[in-house]
């Protein structure tokens, strides 16, 4: 039987593989597809719980959806980040020929 | 113990999802990781409908499977060469990364496991059933998204189209040839 928690510890390990990549990868571009797994997984918790919630007796109609809302905002904005991130990539490419975070280090403490 | 479609269905999407997430974040061809993504994104649709939110699984194989996946791997393309193919993917503080992704698992699945919220939940097989029967959630979303007469999210949902024009001037603007 598949359960909320199901949804939410697969959610948890999703996220958690998406941290671990945007912590430890060198290149600019893999960095930002973790952070699109991230998004990924956090809009599952989000749909979970709207759909657990389908079921539940006390809410109205908007309190029922308000997770997929939530998950389509997420979307928006995850597509206009990745825009705006990807064409920042190109550009520090253009400029200095690398997009190994290790060596963009202009602002390092 | 009956196994049922939904169960079955969950985990073979739940272990599809989680492979190719690790195979996004450990390969070290960087193409082979943006397809890896693809299927990442596409398996996370199958999660949306499973979870009875049709609307979402198809924004979801329209944007991130269709969208997003092609400017990333027109990112790629564009920065070919920038890495040399030699060295690691990873940087110096992996095992640190590591760590700190295998602690907040931990923490965050005994969370998920002692919560009273989590406890009392709908299973998703009679969500299935109630999405043949009901007609699903899309009628209900678009009211919600655009309805002008009783509460939505119409202002955020413009607020959001701010937004994403922002993003499109800011992304021609910071990515032409000077």
């Amino acid at each position: 039987m598949v359960t909320l928690n199901s949804f939410l510890v697969l959610g948890a390990l999703v996220f958690c593989i998406g941290l671990f990549g945007a912590l430890s990868k060198r290149n600019a571009v893999a960095i930002l597809m973790s952070i699109e797994i991230m998004l990924n997984a956090v809009n599952i918790s989000l749909v979970a719980y709207a759909s657990s919630f389908q079921s539940y007796a006390g809410a109205g109609h908007g309190e029922r959806l308000t997770g997929q809302i939530f998950a389509i905002f997420i979307i928006t904005v995850a597509a206009a980040e990745a825009a705006v991130a990807l064409a920042m990539i190109i550009a520090i490419y253009r400029r200095r020929s690398t997009i190994d975070v290790g060596q963009i280090n202009l602002m390092r403490w | 113990m009956s196994i049922d479609v939904a169960t079955v269905a969950f985990y073979v999407i739940a272990i599809t999802l989680v492979g190719s997430s690790l195979a996004v974040v450990l390969l070290r061809n960087i193409v082979h990781a943006a397809l890896f993504l693809a299927v990442v994104f596409g398996a996370a649709a199958g999660v949306y409908v499973l979870l009875n939110a049709e609307f979402i699984a198809i924004v979801q194989i329209l944007i991130y499977a269709g969208a997003v996946t092609i400017l990333v791997l027109f990112a790629i393309m564009l920065t070919q060469n920038a890495m040399s193919q030699s060295s690691s993917p990873f940087s110096g503080q992996t095992w640190l990364a590591a760590i700190i992704a295998v602690a907040l698992a931990a923490g965050l699945i005994f969370t998920v496991g002692a919560s009273q919220m989590a406890l009392g939940s709908a299973n998703a097989s009679a969500n299935m059933v109630h999405a043949i029967n009901g007609g699903g959630s899309v009628a209900r979303i678009g009211q919600l998204l655009y309805s002008p007469f009783n509460y939505s999210y119409v202002l955020p949902f413009e607020i959001a189209s701010v937004v994403l024009l922002a993003a499109i001037i800011g992304a021609i603007v910071i990515g032409r040839e000077d």
